[in-house]
């Protein structure tokens, strides 16, 4: 007969590490409260009949927060047989109070001590066979990290289940309740602690109690002065590092090497000469009115990379050639190159960008500092109604939206969650930068790459955006409500392992991987499709893209002109802007690709100044139609991906189209007031109607803002005093 | 309230204090409790984070960190 084992213990005392030991799986863990949050099973590797649950961590199980709630389901449910409650040795006291309330549960229980190691080198000792004796259960000294102690935990665990053997008959605190508390839940808390610090007091041995490593490190990293100065110079480096060096330096091989043309490694020089003149060459014919053939000659003629050195051919390149030789229909071809490869390789091309973000933000995870940036920012994030947690999200955002949602997992109060995974996808992410590049591209006729002031503004805009977001939700009723506690463990800090590292981020590299394989390779199909099919001539089939302005007669156009009203009071009404905003709602890597392909330049690129003008002209030309356009276009909701990761997390229909409305609403309001109002000042729009909706929504936006906090709750009191007054007045 | 007695949120940094018993009520209360803060438990304050709130405390051999609001409700000797 099968075993089934739970695996119950405090966050952050190394429960997941010891899962992933005893079932072989890979489970990422964070040195930060909360990583795990729902349960997860698993077989012991070494005994395919052990079923392993790793519950989430708790440190009680008063049933107050959703983990609380699961852990206690399950613990009292009678699925386990035995209980491993995993206690973090270097924190005995704290560890232990769950283990009297698992006690509690008449379950059988073998207590794991973790981190003796730690404990040793802090010059402690803690007398296992005493504690055990003290406990009425077995105690077994693992190191869940190196692996040690851990076949000795479960053969005690699968005897302990066989026996059935429970540990404490009556409550283990018993002896230390008081008659005289005022009330019987803190009676039981204070008594659970006395008996756990008699037990301590009994087994633990202390040395000269000095300043711990992690004190050291805390009084200058959290310090009073230096705190802030230190967070900026880390965020900083964050950033440059992925970003603007490392990041864009692999960004642009992949795009423009494994998604582009190929790579040139040597004679890169003499290849770039001739195909400059190869260029003037061919824009000297075309002026000169030379013959089709000519041109086509010429054409022909374009230097071949592999002539001027070591050359390797990118994916489209070679695919390319593999369909030609398989004589692959032209329609298909055009679906896998500019479809299929081009779509999918927008998104893939930002992987390196993002191993490299999630790589950094996975070290600062993993030594200890995240919780510490909560403890900093804590003071900011609740003036609008947040905790310091919701920082973490917010900063995984700026790389990608679908991991920054799910992060949100480690917010432990229902309100911050769900306000968080509406607001956190307004920071731009990766992808938004192209956005931002063509835009300023097309207003100041710079590449925002070289002005590097640009990509802060456009940060600080987003943050400004979840401020302002966060301050009207909040005084909604779904919303509204006292803030929630912040009573956070600041856990030790330690060197993080590279297997860690790399495991978290590789799971937030997979959520992207998986989005390009699934959204976005389909959304490429269907926007090919949309763009490449259309009625011509009276008759519906594939369009010739030879045709000039092929694309008004495609069903994109038909379609951008079907929704065109929506985006009319934005200033960029025609169905251009529209087609352009909905393959950004699909993904904002689309964006630029729309652009290229509307404007008839292909993938001329964000950095190139035809696509600038062209787009300018796209947008009739007004500086506040394109910023209109911007806004609107960072702030809605995001890609399809994220926004499948928000019904993951909401995991509410109700709350998933309430946050992509919010979202899309918000968007709209922002690019109305900046077009409608910003052209009344700068003389590029006249007063209209819209210009009196523009207002009047300022006005109701200032009121949401600025009005105090409703008192929801003396509300109801009132309402149900009421009710009880008219029932007495009927009585 | 007796004379030597304060709330955790009035306790200059660097002082060690002892829990006498914790006002408030509901699921603040209940955390406050599980991390340890019950009657008797010895509390020292460490510091206060860069924006002035919240603090730091060491309580039962660990670093947590709470608002001034949440500590308003433990009151300390």
């Amino acid at each position: 007969m099968g075993i089934n084992i739970a695996l119950a213990g405090n966050p952050n005392c190394g429960k997941t590490t010891l899962f992933n030991d005893l079932t072989g799986t890979n489970q990422y863990t964070g040195n930060w409260p909360g990583v795990t949050v729902e349960k997860k099973g698993g077989q012991y590797k070494r005994d395919k009949a052990v079923t392993i649950t790793d519950l989430p961590g708790v440190y009680s199980l008063s049933p107050y927060s959703p983990e609380e709630v699961v852990t206690r389901d399950y613990l009292t449910s009678g699925a386990a047989d035995v209980v491993i409650d995993i206690v973090d040795a270097t924190n005995l006291e704290r560890n232990l109070y769950l283990t009297t309330q698992i006690f509690d549960l008449d379950v059988p229980v073998v207590v794991a001590l973790n981190m003796m190691d730690l404990v040793e080198k802090r010059g402690d000792a803690i007398d296992v066979s005493r504690l055990s004796q003290e406990l009425g259960c077995p105690v077994v000294e693992i190191s869940a990290l190196r692996g040690t102690g851990i076949e000795e935990l479960m053969d005690r665990a699968c005897e302990i289940a066989a026996q059935g053997h429970i540990p404490f008959p009556e409550p283990c605190y018993a002896p230390y309740l008081e008659a005289d508390e005022e009330d019987p839940e803190s009676a039981i808390a204070n008594a659970r602690y006395d008996y756990i610090a008699a037990v301590c007091a009994s087994c633990v041995k202390r040395a000269a109690s000095g300043e711990t490593t992690t004190q050291k490190i805390d009084r200058i990293v959290t310090n009073r002065v230096l705190g802030i100065p230190i967070f900026i110079v880390i965020m900083t480096l964050v950033y440059y590092i992925s970003v603007s060096t490392v990041g864009t330096i692999a960004t642009d091989w992949a795009n423009d090497g494994l998604f582009g043309d190929g790579w040139l490694y040597t004679g890169t020089e003499q290849y770039e000469e001739a195909v400059g003149a190869w260029e003037e060459e061919l824009v000297a014919a075309e002026d000169a009115g030379a013959s089709e053939t000519a041109i086509a000659a010429i054409e022909e003629a374009e230097p071949d990379p592999a002539e001027f050195g070591l050359w390797h051919p990118g994916i489209p390149v070679a695919v390319t050639e593999w369909l030609e030789s398989v004589d692959c229909a032209p329609w298909m071809q055009s679906l896998i190159i500019d479809g299929i490869l081009a779509g999918v390789g927008a998104v893939l091309g930002f992987v390196p960008q993002l191993i490299v973000l999630f790589l950094l933000l996975g070290l600062l995870e993993g030594c200890g500092y995240m919780a510490r940036v909560a403890f900093i920012m804590d003071r900011i994030f609740r003036r609008f109604g947040l905790s310091g947690k919701s920082f973490i999200p917010m900063l995984i955002a700026s790389g990608c939206g679908v991991p920054a949602v799910m992060a949100t997992k480690t917010i432990e109060n229902e309100k911050d969650r769900r306000m968080t995974v509406m607001t956190t996808t307004m920071i731009p992410c990766g992808a938004k930068l192209p956005i931002i590049a063509l835009v300023f591209g097309a207003l100041s006729g710079g590449l925002y790459e070289d002005t590097w002031w640009v990509a802060p503004v456009f940060y600080f805009l987003g943050l400004a955006a979840i401020i302002m977001s966060c301050i009207m939700l909040k005084k909604l009723r779904a919303f509204a409500g006292e803030a929630a506690p912040f009573i956070m463990e600041l856990p030790q800090y330690h060197l993080p392992t590279a297997k860690n590292v790399l495991l978290s981020t590789w799971e937030r590299v997979k959520a992207y991987l998986v989005k390009a394989g699934t959204i976005i390779f389909l959304s490429s199909m269907v926007i090919w499709f949309l763009l490449n099919f259309g009625i011509y001539d009276g008759a519906f089939g594939l369009l010739d893209t030879e045709i000039e302005g092929y694309i008004q007669y495609s069903l994109m156009a038909g379609l951008g002109n079907v929704l065109a009203w929506i985006f009319a009071p934005l200033g960029f009404g025609n169905w251009e802007g529209a087609v352009t905003s909905i393959t950004g709602l699909v993904a904002k890597e689309n964006v630029v690709a729309t652009v290229g392909i509307l404007t008839s330049l292909g993938d001329a690129g964000e950095g190139d100044a035809a696509m600038w003008l062209a787009f300018a002209n796209m947008m009739g030309g007004t500086t506040v139609a394109i910023m209109a356009f911007c806004a609107f276009n960072l702030l809605c909701a995001p890609c399809f991906a994220a926004m499948g990761a928000i019904r993951n997390q909401m995991a509410s229909a109700k709350w998933t189209w309430a946050a992509i409305g919010y979202m899309c609403g918000f968007a709209w309001c922002v690019a109305l007031m900046i077009y409608q109002l910003g052209g009344l000042v700068t003389g590029e729009v006249a007063f209209n109607a819209w210009t009196v909706v523009a207002l009047i929504v300022l006005a109701l936006m200032f009121f949401q803002l600025f009005r105090p906090m409703p008192r929801y709750d003396a509300d109801e009191n009132a309402r149900a005093q009421s009710k009880l007054d008219a029932r007495g007045a009927k009585a | 309230m007796a004379d030597s007695e304060k709330t955790l949120r009035e306790v200059p940094i660097g002082d060690t204090v002892h829990v006498v018993r914790l006002a408030g009520v509901g699921a603040v209360r209940q955390r406050i409790m599980d991390m340890g803060l019950t009657k008797g438990a010895s509390v020292t304050v460490r510091k206060v984070a860069p924006l002035g709130d919240p603090i730091e405390v060491t309580v039962r051999g660990f670093e947590l960190s709470l608002r001034k609001d949440e500590a308003q409700n433990v009151i300390v000797a």
